[in-house]
């Protein structure tokens, strides 16, 4: 998604929640009149439905990506194929460009990672805690590019990275997308909420300032860098227009890129719909496992169990 | 690392600036000394000289402005339906229904994209569904009618009053404006609302759990019933985070991209295009460097005004004579 992703939103989810002071409580409804047993299965009936219309979309694709062609115009809605075939996943894997896309989103999605972990954090604690002139300026700055669309964007980037001459290569793709100003926000306000005082024991003891970010106020920052690999993963993971301006050799193309061109018809004669889904679902697993592993942190997220 | 902040993002803007004035044509330097500088051409052409220019970023702006209109509020609204159903203490399962409502928000746009063009094609399950209801499903994708033009044909109005027809904006006239998403746009805004709800939805859990519970108690020790507790006790306790649904909803319908250009690429007849994609095609697709910067610019202005209206309209008032009489004692002294 563009401009806004999702867990931008889920930080601020998460800096709502945090704002909520320590531990807000529980909300458990004292003296409520008890409620007839019809409400209680009209409601659970209406929450069973709806879930039923998130989830539903994911299992059709799931079953159509072992369907035959045929089978997949016949009975769209069908969840068992008939019969069932591979034959989508192995033309991916073993007959077309599928695996160069898949190595490509992943090395681009480990560098931006792990850059945005050390840019943000060091940025963040740099406008957090160094005195140096044109902070404010530098801060207004960032606040100020948080509020341009990425779309917007899209022009200037592309001109800087010719500018540079590192169009069509690893570093157009991954450098501009080693620092996001959200990031450098969250890591800031978390710099803030530590007490100076851990520092100046430090500092007394003879450290300098990056020893200090580095051995003693990082280690510290774990839950906030947990949520930018979480942003960043899923950021890098799913972009799209980046690459679109970035890039044009086959070489180079990422999932997001190669599925997009899969949709307007290269590869496949006709629909092809089972191998298009099974492209769709094999890119929604790392997201999907990443999710998984951090799904409490991410739900938790706004219940403010986390303290930044 | 202030510096990469710096060179991509910063100097780029005012780069693009300079292209948006200038007639470059995309090869060489942009700061090259053949560019000319040509003023206020690109955006003329796409504001006020009569051409294809200018009708196709009308069209653009009519198809995103009926994309944000529609998205908006109804995402907003499920979002909050979603948040205040699981967020029942009492409620069993409640993790899985919140994970449910918000996996749809963690997969890309891409993927996403590339599913919704087989539900709603032809044969597609979204069709196979409406024939069970008897319904003859369009072809969404490919259906370039607005909706709410299909609405008036049925009541037999199919060309609108020559003050609609006759005068236009943008080079796209009254009546078309009020032609309504078409059917394939109204695939996209559906998409829209479907991936989204779950994030919203997260933003007003939190925003429920920061509301003490004493409030609501005392409301219920007056006698509000449960409606009237939503209305006036939540809700205006959910101002900031509703405040914020908006802004980011608001930012995030005015710029779709990755949709558009994976699913459709405008079509059909224009009625998918955006200005964002539209930003795009000018520049990379035609080499219309200026004229897409210029573009990109306009849009951006849209999305400051809009954010900067929004603010105004959700602002803090004193409380109106008319409302503040809702709130007083009934049959107290009369």
């Amino acid at each position: 998604m563009s401009g806004i992703t999702p867990l931008q939103a889920d930080v601020l989810a998460e800096q709502r929640g945090a704002a909520a002071a320590p531990a807000a409580p529980k909300k458990r409804r004292v003296g409520r009149p008890r409620r007839g047993l019809a409400w209680q299965i009209a409601l659970y009936a209406l929450l069973l439905a709806l879930a039923a219309i998130y989830i539903a979309p994911f299992l059709v694709q799931l079953a159509t990506s072992v369907k035959t062609d045929a089978d997949a115009a016949a009975d769209p809605m069908s969840l068992v194929p008939n019969p069932l075939t591979w034959a989508a996943y192995e033309r991916l894997f073993l007959n077309s460009d599928f695996p160069v896309w898949f190595a490509n989103s992943a090395v681009v999605t480990v560098f931006v990672t792990a850059g945005r972990v050390f840019f943000n954090s060091l940025a963040g604690y740099a406008l957090a805690r160094l005195r140096f002139r044109g902070r404010g300026v530098v801060f207004a700055a960032l606040v100020a590019v948080m509020a341009v669309p990425t779309v917007v964007l899209l022009i200037p980037k592309f001109l800087v990275i010719n500018q540079l001459g590192i169009y069509d290569s690893y570093a157009g793709m991954i450098l501009p997308l080693l620092v996001d100003a959200a990031g450098v926000f969250i890591m800031k306000n978390f710099f803030e909420s530590i007490p100076p005082s851990v520092e100046e024991q430090a500092r007394i003891d003879g450290a300098g300032s990056f020893r200090i970010f580095w051995s003693v106020v990082l280690p510290m920052a774990r839950p906030a860098l947990i949520t930018i690999v979480i942003l960043s993963f899923q950021g890098s993971w799913n972009e799209l227009s980046h690459f679109v301006i970035s890039t044009q050799s086959p070489e180079l193309t990422t999932l997001t890129k190669g599925v997009a061109s899969l949709a307007s018809g290269q590869l496949s004669q006709g629909s092809q719909f089972p191998l298009k889904l099974a492209a769709a679902a094999i890119m929604t697993i790392p997201v999907a496992v990443m999710f998984f592993i951090f799904q409490r942190r991410i739900m938790n997220a706004s219940e403010g169990a986390v303290k930044e | 690392m202030l510096v990469i902040l710096g060179v991509f993002l910063l100097i780029p803007v005012l780069m693009a600036l300079w292209v948006s004035f200038s007639d470059w044509s995309g090869r060489g330097s942009p700061l090259a000394s053949t560019v000319g500088f040509v003023g206020l051409d690109n955006y003329a052409a796409v504001t006020t000289e009569s051409g294809l220019a200018r009708r196709d970023f009308g069209i653009a702006l009519r198809n995103n402005a009926w994309y944000v209109l529609l998205v908006v509020p109804l995402q907003t609204a499920l979002a909050l339906f979603l948040a205040v159903l699981v967020n029942r203490a009492v409620l069993r399962g409640r993790g899985f229904f919140r994970t449910a409502f918000y996996f749809p928000s963690v997969t890309s746009s891409v993927a996403i994209t590339v599913l919704w063009l087989f539900l709603f094609s032809t044969s597609g399950a979204i069709n196979e569904v409406l024939s069970w209801l008897g319904i003859n499903g369009p072809n969404w994708f490919n259906d370039p009618s607005g909706v709410l033009h299909n609405l008036l044909g049925v009541f037999g109005v199919t060309t609108g009053p020559e003050v609609l027809t006759g005068n236009d904006f943008l080079g796209v006239s009254w009546w078309d404006w009020a032609a309504g998403p078409s059917v394939a746009m109204s695939a996209f805004i559906l998409m829209a609302i479907f991936t989204t709800s779950g994030t919203f939805m997260l933003l007003f859990i939190a925003g429920l759990q920061n509301i003490g519970a004493d409030v609501e108690e005392a409301a219920m020790m007056d006698g509000a019933n449960a409606w009237q507790r939503f209305w006036r006790v939540t809700l205006p306790q959910l101002k900031p985070t509703l405040f914020t649904v908006l802004t980011l909803g608001l930012i995030g319908t005015w710029q779709v991209f990755d949709q558009i250009y994976t699913g459709t690429q405008g079509g059909p007849a224009k009625t998918t295009l955006t200005p964002a994609y539209l930003s795009y095609d000018s520049a990379f697709i035609s080499q219309q460097w200026g004229q897409g910067a210029a573009i990109a610019f306009v849009l951006f202005v849209i999305i400051v005004a809009f954010t900067i209206l929004q603010r105004w309209i959700l602002r803090d008032r004193p409380v109106s004579r008319r409302r503040a009489r809702q709130y007083e004692v009934k049959g107290g002294r009369s």
